[in-house]
């Protein structure tokens, strides 16, 4: 099982927070994870999910979209982040 | 406990005085953020910010003892608030305890130029105007961050 959260402008855009989905992701990556989300729930996920400064985290840590998932990760998807 | 990740407001005074207290060093440098009244885009009501808690409390621990043992601080504490904050409400705070001024300056202006781009918070902005936008990232804080790589 992998976990995704959205947060900010990309969980408004996607219409959730958090997802979680038992297909085998096990030894695939972040990337293929993103096409999987987009060729199932459609153009909208596509747009938000490989907009340019999409910023992606597994397990709480910023990693390439060429990360390896492994069962029980933590994926999330957000925006460039603006705190301070 | 060194990292507050907050919804409500906190004193600074108290922040102050538990780091001069933890530890006596010889140079104490915090930095403070308040809600501005206003932004590019018009004067502001207010701010919502919304957070990623596993990771933000990950992050700023992370943060605060990669520039301890960068600066050689002897003390730190970062203070950082989400949900709905009003104009001049105090967001944000770090404080950092030093054997030398400049040990303390860099360390604390370490800690903010990375909590701004590194640490998954985001800010949406309330416009008089009735509108409701996210703040886009600054490359001015980009540039501010990679002077520390």
């Amino acid at each position: 099982m992998i976990t995704i959260r959205f947060f900010a402008s990309v969980r408004e855009a996607v219409g959730t927070a958090v997802l979680t989905i038992d297909e085998p992701f096990e030894g695939k990556h972040v990337a293929d994870l993103k096409s999987w989300l987009a060729s199932r729930y459609g153009d909208v996920w596509h747009e938000a999910l490989f907009q340019p400064n999409l910023v992606h985290a597994v397990n709480q840590v910023v990693v390439d979209p060429d990360t390896a998932l492994h069962d029980g990760d933590e994926v999330a998807f957000f925006p460039p982040m603006t705190g301070g | 406990m060194q990292v507050f990740i907050q919804k409500e407001s906190f004193d600074v005074g108290a922040h102050y005085d538990f780091l001069v207290r933890a530890f006596s060093g010889a140079a104490v440098v915090t930095f403070t953020g308040y809600v501005r009244e206003y932004s590019d885009q018009g004067d502001l009501t207010g701010l919502e910010l919304e957070h990623y808690p596993a990771m933000t409390e990950r992050r700023l621990q992370e943060l605060g003892e990669e520039a301890a043992a960068r600066f050689d601080l002897k003390t730190w504490r970062i203070v950082h608030r989400y949900g709905r904050l009003e104009v001049t409400d105090p967001i944000v705070w770090a404080g950092v305890v030093a054997d030398h001024r400049g040990a303390a300056f860099d360390g604390c202006q370490f800690i903010m130029d990375t909590l701004k781009t590194d640490v998954p918070f985001w800010k949406r902005e309330y416009l008089s105007n009735g509108k409701v936008q996210w703040v886009e990232a600054k490359n001015n804080d980009n540039l501010r961050r990679q002077r520390w790589r």
